[in-house]
Parts: C-alpha cells; sequence; structure tokens
C-alpha cells in the first residue's frame, strides 16, 4: 500500500505554481513588511520608542519602496526588457505602475511625517496610524499595478479598509467617528456596485484577465453589448466614488470634515492618485476600443463634478469642507483628461495627480499646524491676519493656494495646461472650456483665502506702536520637513516641468499578456 | 420544467437590488450592514453562474477572495459601529449627523 503523498503525486502530478517575479512586486511588499514590522514589534515587545521614531520607521519603509520602484524602472524602460507581467498576469509590470507607486509613497511619506506632530499634539501617539497608513499605501500600489480586476477589486478594498479605520482614528472626536461610518457604509456600497461591474464584465468577456479582456475585446465581435455597457456603468460607479465624481461625492465633504486632518491630505492625495490610475488602466488601456461608448459618459461625469465642485465651494465656511469641494474641481479636471483616451491625456492624468497629490498635502500640513487641540479651528476666520502672526506658514499656504489655482510658476499651472491640451487636441473643446471655467470658480475661492490671510484682525488693526512679539506654538520638524518637499517640488515642477513630464510619458500603461 | 442558468442571474439581481434598496431605506447601522453583506454575495451568486455558464473554473475563485474581503470589512465595520454606540447608546444612521454644511 503506498503512502498518500505518493498517490498523489501519480495521478496529479506536481502542483503548478506561477513562476513569482518578485522584484516587480517589491515596492509594495516592502510597505507591507514595514507595516507587519511595526505591529509585530507592538505587539510582542515592550518596547515604547521615543515619538517619531515610528513615523521614522514608515518614512525610511516608504523610501526603500521608492528606491526598489526605481530598481523596476529602469527594467521596464530599458528597451530590450521592457513592461511585462508578474504573477501570472495578475500585476502589470511598466512606468505606469512605477510612477504611481512613487505618487503613493510620497504621499505616505508626507503623511506620516505631518502626523506625527499631529497625534502627539491630540494626545494620540501610537504605532497603529503608521502601520495602517503603510497598508493604505500597499493597497494603493496594487491597485494601480493590478492586472486583473480581481487583484483591482482587492487593491481597492485594502486602500479602503485601512482608510476607514484612520478616518475614525481620533477617538476623542465624535465627529471622526461618524465620518468613518459615513465613508465605510457608502465605501461598501460603492465597491459592491464595483463587484458587479467585473461579474458583468467576466460574463461578457469570459476573463477577469485586464489584457485576456483587452485580446478578446479586440479579436470578437460581440453579439450584444448590453452586459459589457452595464458592466463599465456600475465600474464607473464604483470607481467615480473611490475619484470623488459627482453624482457619487455626497460622502467628501463629511468625511474631509470629520478625518483628522492629516488623514484628510492623506485621502485627497493617495485615494485619488491610485483611484484614478485604476480608471486609466481599465477604461483608457483596456475598454479603449469601446471609446465611443464610454467617452461620453466620462465626459459628463467630469462636467457634473466641475459645476457642483466650484459652486458649492464658494459657499462653505469651514476650510476642510471647502477643499472638499475644490478637491472635486481636482478630480473633474483629472475626468476630462481620462476622457480624452489618448496617450496625452494619460501623461496629463499623471502630471496632475502628482501634482495635487504633493500640494494637498502641504496644504493639509498647514492647516494642521494652524487648527488647536482637539482638531478644532478650521473655520476661515481663524486664518485672518494669519500673513502678520505666523508670515512664513501664510506665505507657504498661499503658494499651495496658487498652485491650485493654477497661476504661472506653479506646478498647477502646468498641470491644468497639460489637461486642456489634451482635451483640445482630443477635439472635446466644450470640456476644455467647462474645466477652464470651474477652475476660475475655484480661483476665487482660494483668493478669498488669501485676502483673508493678508487682512488684518481688528485687534490688529486697532493697535498702535510695535506689535508684540506673537505667542505661538512651535512648527514641528515633520510638518517643516512636508512643506519644504511641497515648496520645493510645487516651484520647481513650475518652472521647470520637462523633466517630470518626460517621466510620465515613459508611464503610459500597457497590458502584456502573461505567457 | 428546467431551471436555465440566467434565471440565477436574475435572482442574483434581485437580491442585489433588495441590498441597495435596503441600504438606502434602513436606519439600523447594522441593518444597513447586512444589505452590504447582501449585495456582495448577490454578485458572489452572479460569479458562479457565470463561470458554469462559460465553463471557467476563475469565476468560482473570485467567490474565495470576496468572501475574505466581507469578512474584512465586517470587522472594521462592527468595530467602528461599536465605536460610535459606545458613545451614543442606540444611535441611529439620522442621528450621526453632526457633519453639514
Amino acid at each position: 500500500m503506498s503512502t498518500l503523498p505518493a498517490v498523489m503525486a501519480q495521478q496529479l502530478g506536481p502542483i503548478d505554481t506561477p513562476a513569482i517575479d518578485w522584484l516587480a512586486i517589491s515596492p509594495p511588499v516592502a510597505l507591507l513588511a514595514g507595516s507587519l514590522l511595526i505591529l509585530t514589534l507592538v505587539g510582542v515587545t515592550r518596547w515604547r520608542p521615543a515619538p517619531g521614531v515610528w513615523a521614522a520607521v514608515t518614512v525610511v519603509t516608504s523610501l526603500v519602496a521608492i528606491g526598489l520602484a526605481a530598481a523596476v524602472w529602469v527594467r521596464v524602460t530599458d528597451p530590450e526588457r521592457g513592461p511585462s507581467s508578474a504573477v501570472a498576469g495578475a500585476v502589470a509590470v511598466d512606468g505606469f505602475t512605477v510612477f504611481v507607486t512613487v505618487v503613493v509613497c510620497v504621499a505616505v511619506i508626507l503623511t506620516a511625517m505631518t502626523s506625527a506632530g499631529y497625534l502627539r499634539r491630540e494626545g494620540l501617539d501610537g504605532p497603529e496610524l503608521y502601520a495602517l497608513l503603510l497598508l493604505a499605501g500597499t493597497g494603493g500600489i496594487v491597485m494601480a499595478a493590478a492586472g486583473d480586476l480581481i487583484v483591482l477589486f482587492l487593491g481597492l478594498e485594502i486602500l479602503s479598509i485601512a482608510v476607514y479605520v484612520l478616518a475614525g482614528y481620533h477617538l476623542r472626536r465624535i465627529e471622526s467617528q461618524e465620518s468613518a461610518m459615513k465613508y465605510f457604509v457608502l465605501g461598501a456600497f460603492s465597491s459592491a456596485f464595483l463587484l458587479y461591474g467585473i461579474a458583468l464584465v467576466y460574463g461578457a468577456t469570459g476573463s477577469t484577465n485586464l489584457a485576456r479582456i483587452a485580446d478578446f475585446l479586440a479579436g470578437n465581435v460581440l453579439e450584444s453589448t448590453g452586459l459589457l455597457l452595464a458592466g463599465f456603468a456600475l465600474l464607473l460607479v464604483g470607481l467615480g466614488f473611490k475619484v470623488a465624481a459627482a453624482p457619487f461625492h455626497v460622502w467628501v465633504p463629511d468625511v474631509y470634515q470629520g478625518a483628522p486632518t492629516p488623514i484628510t491630505g492623506f485621502m485627497a492625495a493617495a485615494t485619488k492618485a491610485a483611484a484614478f490610475a485604476a480608471l486609466v488602466r481599465v477604461f483608457v488601456s483596456t475598454f479603449g476600443g469601446y471609446q465611443l461608448d464610454w467617452q461620453p459618459i466620462v465626459g459628463a461625469l467630469a462636467v457634473l463634478t466641475l459645476v457642483v465642485g466650484a459652486v458649492l465651494a464658494a459657499v462653505q465656511t469651514d476650510l476642510k469642507r471647502t477643499l472638499a469641494y475644490t478637491s472635486l474641481v481636482h478630480a473633474g479636471f483629472i475626468l476630462v483628461a481620462v476622457q480624452t483616451a489618448t496617450d496625452q491625456g494619460v501623461v496629463a492624468v499623471l502630471f496632475y495627480s502628482a501634482t495635487y497629490a504633493v500640494v494637498i498635502l502641504g496644504m493639509f500640513a498647514v492647516l494642521t499646524t494652524v487648527s488647536r487641540r482637539g482638531d478644532v479651528g478650521h473655520d476661515l476666520d481663524a486664518y485672518r491676519g494669519m500673513a502678520y502672526s505666523r508670515p512664513g506658514l501664510a506665505l507657504a499656504l498661499t503658494l499651495f493656494l496658487m498652485a491650485q489655482a493654477g497661476i504661472p510658476l506653479t506646478a498647477g499651472f502646468f498641470a491644468k495646461f497639460y489637461v486642456i491640451a489634451a482635451a483640445v487636441d482630443a477635439g472635446t473643446y466644450l470640456l476644455a472650456v467647462a474645466a477652464m471655467l470651474g477652475a476660475v470658480v475655484a480661483a476665487f475661492v482660494y483668493l478669498r483665502l488669501i485676502v483673508t490671510m493678508y487682512s488684518q484682525t481688528d485687534e490688529q488693526a486697532a493697535r498702535t506702536g510695535p506689535a508684540p512679539r506673537p505667542v505661538r506654538p512651535p512648527i514641528p520638524l515633520g510638518v517643516k520637513l512636508t512643506l519644504a518637499v511641497a515648496v520645493v517640488y510645487t516651484l520647481a515642477a513650475g518652472i521647470l516641468p520637462g523633466p517630470l513630464v518626460d517621466l510620465a510619458r515613459d508611464a503610459t500603461p500597457l497590458l502584456v499578456l502573461a505567457g | 420544467m428546467s431551471v436555465e442558468p440566467s434565471w440565477y442571474l436574475v435572482l442574483s439581481a434581485m437580491l442585489f437590488t433588495i441590498g441597495a434598496l435596503g441600504l438606502l431605506v434602513r436606519r439600523n447601522p447594522l441593518v444597513m450592514f447586512m444589505c452590504v453583506e447582501l449585495m456582495l454575495n448577490a454578485v458572489n451568486l452572479t460569479f458562479v453562474t457565470f463561470a458554469r455558464m462559460l465553463n471557467d473554473i476563475g469565476g468560482q475563485v473570485v467567490v474565495f477572495f470576496v468572501l475574505v474581503v466581507a469578512a474584512a470589512e465586517v470587522v472594521v465595520g462592527l468595530g467602528i459601529i461599536v465605536a460610535i454606540l459606545r458613545r451614543r447608546p442606540g444611535a441611529t444612521a439620522d442621528d450621526i449627523a453632526l457633519l453639514k454644511g
């Protein structure tokens, strides 16, 4: 009588497992490892390090991930090797993946540096936020790298579930928990729609692998496209929720206002970048052949998002809510670039996402510093006379606001310029006009804040003689570093955008069938 | 009378709709939660039906991924609900409305 293993070997042979290209998937693995390291150290040892050490671990981990991403970049831009797919086609290894990976890692770094001081001020210092931040980064990268719709869904959930918890991280603020609850319920609702969309696309094409779907759609004419188009619609609902496109934006203001301020910045930067990456990979590169079917819908979403964002941003008094609505204007802009479905449009999406991520994280670093214990003081009046009481911060905030408004010599100008150029080249003039009008209304919101900062409070105006030295809490080191990075980026990419655009040009997504 | 595979698609579409409507109509956080689960499991039924129709194992494998994700979502969602209910016993979705503007 032979043993069970022997019988199995006889009948089945060894199980075929896919080869795993470790270098290609190393950036998200590095972030995951960093997260697990933090959790293990906290759970197993009694080591309680000085404040800031966990933030430093997060920053170092993300820098390692960026280094690994650079190694992948060298490989995919090598003309002899080029883009490929890893883990049996589940992960796309191309310049697009690497570009978004770096954007997400930078967002994790800047958020971690801003959070360190915030957590100390709020008395919440702990390692969990950093572990969750790294996990969210992992999810974002997986989402951007997805070569399969199921991997995309998994990445989206890894990102979202971590961010649900982060939104409710401030345990003593009921607003924080309310925002977590709202984000969670609507997030789960939209994930279900996304998943149903995946199921319908699977039913119509017979695969969930993006390269196979593209291959199938290119080689076959479908008898009836109803199932596929319904799948498109549901996928758009799911991803539209994550990128905060109107009419799927209702969660945005409440969640942005309630979540801890540094986390709001992360949501605006990383979640948006990852979701737009997924949108581009699925719609532009996989469903590119059905462009005529989805383009008008994305265009309509873009216009609606621009209008809703610009109009409602103008009537807000809370700065976090204002930024929530202006984030809609930015999302509308990126959607205008997505609907062009050209390589030029993809470059614009990448440049805009990267610029918006850095600028908005700089802004939220300022907001974090200006707010007071309990995460309060985000109303417009708190900023009156700031140019006199905290000139450095006011100057940085002015620069970020100008970048968001798209004023020349800031990165925001070129971000908007490339989107408009792509839209005009694709012949969608009306959308280009709508985008510019949205930008004008949003610029009014930004300028109002700048004017507020540079006008004196009654107390400042009534004072005669030399101003007393204002009492103000020192700016934490992490915030200073974040601001430095954001300011340097905003100016550098605003004066010399060439190198970044060249990188984005090498980063158009390509789907490679698994061997 | 034989049961066509397409019947299962209709059934799952109905279950999905019931879940979606329930989430929009009901105000108890736990019931809203169950509605999300109903939606996800309706999609699972769709996946299995398509896998059967296409004679492809991939659709059935997806169900396992979805189950794991749903479980992870339950853990986090219940945690958030418990955190809120500790502050305000018996809160419904309508009571949780501090944030507005």
